[in-house]
């Protein structure tokens, strides 16, 4: 029972991310599953994955319902990202992740400077 | 075209980037298609949501064939998220384009801070990211 509630706090905080930025809500759930229920780092991810499918599924069809999304123009970018994940995991096993990981942090803060400019 | 181009270019970076970190690979659909598309900062992050569900599914059935997966408790999450996400996309729809920005430019540094000091933890604190 615990759990299953821990489990809803995390649902609730990743659904709420989802929805206001239009990300999966990783971010949110990969530390508090490694944090708070004991998941190893690699678990997290593969857990994460799986629920971020159906969090974003239920953001985007809410969107929808707002009349905000190019269900065209989201296939544009969504058909070269699961050629591009699928590749991903395949060096996540293969390549230590450290350097990417520093990269990809300052091309967010560059494109957060871009959004705000 | 140039700017479908663009967007093309950072989806499949964007892939390779969550299937290799497991986080954040979505948090870069929305600024491309603000930036190479001209698209409100409202509609970018609805659209971005239709991206994330294949890449995710991808990397989900991925990191499955790795046994990195719990599917009972993933199922679960995403079912318990549905609240949380209601709330969120009112939030998104009710707040004017300038502070939707704002805040979402506020979160990729929270991402990007968040990353960063997850590479520079100590060894031991990384908790099975060496199995």
């Amino acid at each position: 029972m615990r759990r299953t509630l821990q489990l809803a706090a995390v649902a609730t905080a990743a659904g709420g991310f989802s929805g206001l930025f239009g990300v999966g809500g990783g971010i949110v759930i990969v530390p508090l599953l490694v944090l708070w229920l004991g998941y190893g780092q690699r678990e997290a991810t593969g857990t994460s994955l799986a629920a971020i499918v159906i969090i974003a599924a239920v953001s985007a069809g809410l969107h929808a319902l707002y009349g905000n999304v190019d269900f065209g123009k989201g296939v544009l970018i969504g058909v070269p990202a699961v050629f591009g994940a699928l590749i991903g995991t395949w060096l996540q096993q293969r390549v230590p992740v450290r350097w990417i990981s520093l990269i990809f942090a300052a091309v967010l803060a560059a494109v957060a400077v871009e959004l705000v400019v | 075209m140039a700017g479908e181009l663009g967007v093309v270019a950072v989806g499949f970076l964007a892939g390779i980037v969550s299937g290799m970190l497991g986080v954040g690979g979505g948090a870069l659909f929305a600024p491309a298609l603000v930036l190479f598309l001209g698209e409100s900062q409202l509609h970018a992050e609805a659209t971005s949501l239709v991206a994330i569900v294949p890449t995710a599914l991808a990397g989900a059935w991925s990191q499955g064939r790795y046994g990195n997966l719990r599917l009972g408790e993933g199922v679960l999450l995403g079912s318990l998220a549905l609240g949380g996400a209601a709330i969120g996309v009112a939030l998104a729809n009710v707040l004017a384009e300038r502070p939707l920005r704002i805040i979402f430019a506020a979160f990729l540094l929270v991402v990007a801070s968040q990353l960063v000091r997850r590479e520079l933890r100590p060894a031991p604190e990384r908790k099975g990211e060496l199995t």
